[in-house]
């Protein structure tokens, strides 16, 4: 592979580019699904191919092929630099990148277990074994799990000299059961909605999150929450469930802290950011206790936000983002760094398979571990509403106006855990929410959760993410205003 | 050299658009190359699809290109049978040895399937009608032409003090489908696509359109709508959330309405998740709401066969507002005693199904009238981040985004600031007083369809944000 990107390189470079780098990926993948005690999906694919980067002119361009001969590759380098040409008839200023150190070096994410070395039948087993401990529950009218493992390997290189492999295992797993009666739908996830759990391991992953202790529970849950309490409106104190607080981490801090989106390089699509730059450093993007870092580096967990190097060939670094409340970072790239006044770039260049240019991409962005024990924190709280387990969401193209349901809530009066309620939900804007927090779990309750599905660019890329949070408690939140019809 | 990659070299003529697509009787040997090398490992049926896309999209941002890139890619997925058992596999490698790595990957994930007493033996050979939707002069569009384009739009930007961003994308993509049944069917489409946001700051609008020809579209003329209501956007005042007279133009319905494609599968109707059960034949929305799925529609693109190779079917989803009918996949057929109508995904899968291709009946009203009508109501542009936040009463919830008007006694009175909205769509489309013509309507949460603008009485806004 390694002739096949220095290859690219020199075909760029008799071209007229100034500068050049090369992704190879050959990713694979394997998925696997069951509804109602049925196989659903049972596929496995493979994709390999090559994308390569250039500047010529003072402008980028970027080209992408599967044809991994000499000749497809030398075609596809040399219209990379003809696009450029083409970018440079109307670009606005040259581009400027910040230095970068060059790295020869290789790097393998840390698994016990090869998920693709697991009989398949003993997968398949486990998620058939979960669909029917879900069917047991009367009322369950639809039941659904599902598993997904990837496998990438990417090769980078440089025209400056760097050289770097890497190859990443994903595992991901999720159930969820889904009850339809009168006029309600309800459902509840184990461990997260919208696929469940991922994270940078193996097969470990899947026998750490216990499905079939948690089968039976989401589903009684599910069929519970017909005939719960609807959520009432108010404003109130507000207690979220460490995986949806790792969404409104996603959602409210690190959308809005990539420099690209900031820089209005998303206006048209994703949108652009409260977070001007006149606001580093400045401002009190929550309370004291708040403390948020961007850390791709292994130290901080195996998240789907973890490498050893970005797609542009920077290292792995923690970036704080938000410090005793204080803004303190953004997410930047080569191109972006110096407009912040930093020498180097924070290392987050991420693509999605060979065909995709990389862009700016949240790493690991995780609310710090607090003090308080999960217990003390609902024995100290008087009044208020737990959240867990998110079911929709919604912020607007500034990021500063959010709106959350979740599947399931739970009243809680006098430091108890007193009842269920259906239909949950709370909105507000991003730095109001952040400076109403006024408790944090400690690590013993604190998780990296993978969002495996942030889409972003054009075209469209997806991409893993993760974020470690801990269950919170937030003061004074619109509640319930989803379900309002005033 | 592998036979497969022989096709490919041959095909390696580079084009305007960096790629020249595989012939259809390229496609038809690379199907009997897998058909070939699946019957000499034991698969007793087996059905090939083939995907190639060619596509460039030139981003532009702060009046300026930023991003430039094309890609060209051919991938098989492979399914085979063996025993009542099935399962797929799916690559990128061509040459023979790759292609029986994926029939021998597809045959064991299948063996460590339980037997499936429903599998359904493959569909033989079908007849499809012709639908054209490659046009020449789109596959010919260069990274000149597109970067010339963008240009004169970010000239405009930089003349009217503003600042654009957007994309000019083009390309040309295929799919093909072949069994060991003897079903074949291949079906291409160039598509050309313009966006662009025009910022005043602190306001901003918006306008897009696609198309197979780009001819169907001027992309100055999107750039100038854009900036004159950018320009109108500025200066929003803030009013409080409440129900409003809306009038939501293409864009907006599109985007909303497009949530409710899957409600009409027959899979999901028996997997009790759509909003459907149980309303199925009774008037559930206003008598001005009719429905189609077509895909041979004039303003529509996509394949006439489904996921299984057989002809997509127009069927009327809902008629003066009575939902009467849904789409089948074969398997959705057979259990629910239906036809099948060709809006099956590939196999193997969870959903079955899905209209792909909704046509809304519009109406003879138009923005202007609608306006024109509005003693106070919101124009609304474009809605942004739409998700359901109940699927039953399929209540959405999503913000407005680039452009929200006042109009006050049938005139624009200014701009407000942006809302969100908790709004059930099954109570929205009970509140249509007017629709315009139907339009090939394009926007960010849902794919394209053919709908009208829509004035809507009592829709709910719960809350309004800083800008």
């Amino acid at each position: 592979m390694w002739d096949l990107c220095t290859n690219a390189l020199d075909t760029a470079r008799l071209h007229g580019a100034a500068y050049g780098d090369v992704r190879a990926m050959h990713i694979r993948q394997r998925d696997l699904t069951t509804k109602n005690g049925q196989v659903g999906t049972l596929a496995q694919s493979e994709s390999i191919g090559i994308g390569i980067r250039v500047l010529a002119n003072g402008a980028w361009g970027f080209a992408s092929t599967d044809r991994l001969t000499r000749e497809g590759v030398a075609a596809c380098a040399a219209q990379a630099v003809s696009i450029a040409k083409a970018s440079a008839l109307a670009k606005r200023g040259e581009v400027v990148m910040a230095p970068e150190e060059s790295y020869v070096d290789s790097w393998q994410s840390p698994f016990r277990k090869d998920p693709f070395e697991i009989p398949l039948e003993r997968q398949l087993a486990l998620l058939l074994a979960a669909d029917e401990e879900m069917r047991r529950v009367k009322g369950v009218t639809l039941t659904e799990t599902d598993m997904q493992f990837r496998k990438i390997d990417s090769w980078f290189a440089s025209s400056t000299g760097s050289r770097i492999h890497q190859r990443k295992v994903i595992s991901g797993c999720g159930i969820a059961a889904t009850s339809f009666h009168g006029d309600e739908i309800q459902k509840r996830s184990y461990p997260n909605s919208f696929g469940g759990q991922y994270a940078l391991q193996g097969y470990e992953l899947i026998e750490s999150l216990h499905l079939l202790k948690y089968a039976p529970i989401i589903a009684e849950e599910a069929v519970a929450l017909h005939s719960s309490l609807q959520c009432p409106e108010k404003i109130g104190t507000l207690i979220l469930g460490a995986s949806q607080l790792g969404l409104q981490i996603h959602e409210s801090i690190g959308h809005p802290i990539e420099l690209d989106r900031v820089l209005g390089q998303e206006a048209n699509f994703a949108g652009t950011s409260f977070l001007t730059l006149d606001q580093l450093n400045k401002l009190k993007y929550g309370s004291s206790i708040v403390n948020v870092v961007a850390d791709a580096r292994l130290d901080h967990g195996q998240g789907l936000g973890t490498f050893a190097y970005d797609d542009e060939g920077v290292p792995a670094q923690c970036t704080d983002i938000i410090k005793d409340g204080k803004f303190r970072g953004y997410l930047s790239n080569r191109e972006t760094a110096h407009l912040i006044g930093l020498k180097r770039s924070s290392g987050t260049m991420r693509t999605e398979s060979w065909n995709r240019l990389p862009i700016i991409r949240m790493t690991n962005v995780s609310l710090l571990p607090g003090t308080w024990d999960y217990a003390d924190l609902i024995a100290d709280t008087q009044d208020g509403i737990l959240m867990e387990t998110n079911r929709s969401w919604s912020i607007d193209d500034r990021r500063y106006q959010f709106q959350f349901s979740t599947e399931i809530g739970w009243e809680i009066k006098g430091g108890k855990k007193v009842r269920m309620l259906k239909n949950p939900s709370y909105s507000g804007i991003t730095t109001e929410f952040w400076n109403s927090c006024d408790a944090i779990c400690k690590f013993d309750h604190w998780t990296l959760w993978g969002t495996p599905n942030c889409g972003k660019g054009q075209p469209m890329q997806t991409m893993g993410t993760g974020h470690g949070a801990a269950p919170s408690r937030f003061r004074n939140v619109r509640i319930g205003t989803a379900f309002s019809n005033q | 050299m592998k036979s497969s990659a022989k096709v490919r070299k041959a095909s390696a003529r580079q084009s305007a658009t960096g790629a020249e697509l595989l012939d259809e009787r390229q496609l038809r040997q690379m199907v009997s190359t897998v058909l070939r090398l699946a019957k000499s490992t034991g698969a007793e049926e087996t059905e090939v699809h083939i995907d190639e896309v060619a596509d460039t999209l030139t981003r532009f941002a702060n009046n300026g290109i930023h991003q430039n890139v094309a890609e060209h890619g051919v991938t098989i997925s492979i399914r085979t049978v063996l025993d009542g058992r099935t399962a797929r596999a799916t690559t990128n490698r061509l040459d023979e040895d790759s292609l029986r790595a994926a029939i021998e990957a597809s045959l064991s994930l299948a063996h460590s399937l339980p037997k499936d007493p429903l599998l359904l033996p493959m569909p033989g050979r079908q007849r499809y009608r012709r639908v054209n939707r490659f046009v020449n002069r789109t596959a010919a569009l260069t990274a000149e032409d597109r970067a010339n384009a963008v240009r004169h739009a970010c000239d405009l930007a930089i003349k009217n003090g503003q600042v654009a961003a957007g994309i000019f994308a083009g390309g040309q993509s295929q799919s093909a489908i072949g069994n060991s049944r003897g079903l074949f069917a291949a079906y291409r489409e160039t598509h050309a696509e313009f966006s662009i946001t025009m910022q005043q700051e602190p306001a901003a609008s918006w306008a897009k359109a696609n198309s197979p020809d780009a001819r169907a579209f001027d992309p100055q003329k999107l750039a100038a709508h854009a900036s004159e209501k950018a320009h109108l956007a500025a200066n929003a005042r803030e009013l409080a959330p409440g129900r409003y007279t809306v009038i939501l133009e293409p864009a907006a319905v599109l985007d909303l309405v497009g949530f409710l494609f899957y409600d009409f599968a027959a899979t999901a109707l028996r997997d009790k998740r759509s909003c459907l059960n149980d309303r199925m034949g009774k008037q559930l929305f206003g008598k001005n709401i009719t429905i189609t799925d077509d895909v041979y529609h004039p303003l529509q693109e996509g394949a006439p066969f489904d996921g299984e190779g057989l002809p997509r079917e127009r069927v009327t989803l809902v008629e003066s507002g009575i939902p009467k009918n849904l789409v089948y996949s074969r398997a959705s057929a057979k259990a629910a005693r239906k036809k099948p109508t060709g809006h099956g995904f590939a196999l193997p899968n969870e959903y079955g199904e899905a209209p792909m291709n909704l046509v809304f009946t519009g109406g003879d009203s138009s923005l202007e009238k609608m306006v024109a009508s509005t003693d106070r109501g919101l124009l609304v542009t474009r809605l942004w981040y739409i998700r359901e936040v109940d699927p039953y009463e399929k209540v959405m919830t999503g913000m407005t985004r680039d452009g929200l008007f006042l109009i006050e006694n049938g005139r624009v009175a200014g701009a407000v600031r942006n809302f969100r909205f908790n709004q059930s769509l099954i109570e929205m489309l009970k509140n249509v007083e007017l629709l315009s013509p139907a339009v090939r309507a394009t926007g960010e949460e849902a794919f394209e369809m053919v709908v009208p603008a829509m004035k809507v009485r009592d829709f709910h806004f719960s809350e309004v944000t800083k800008f």
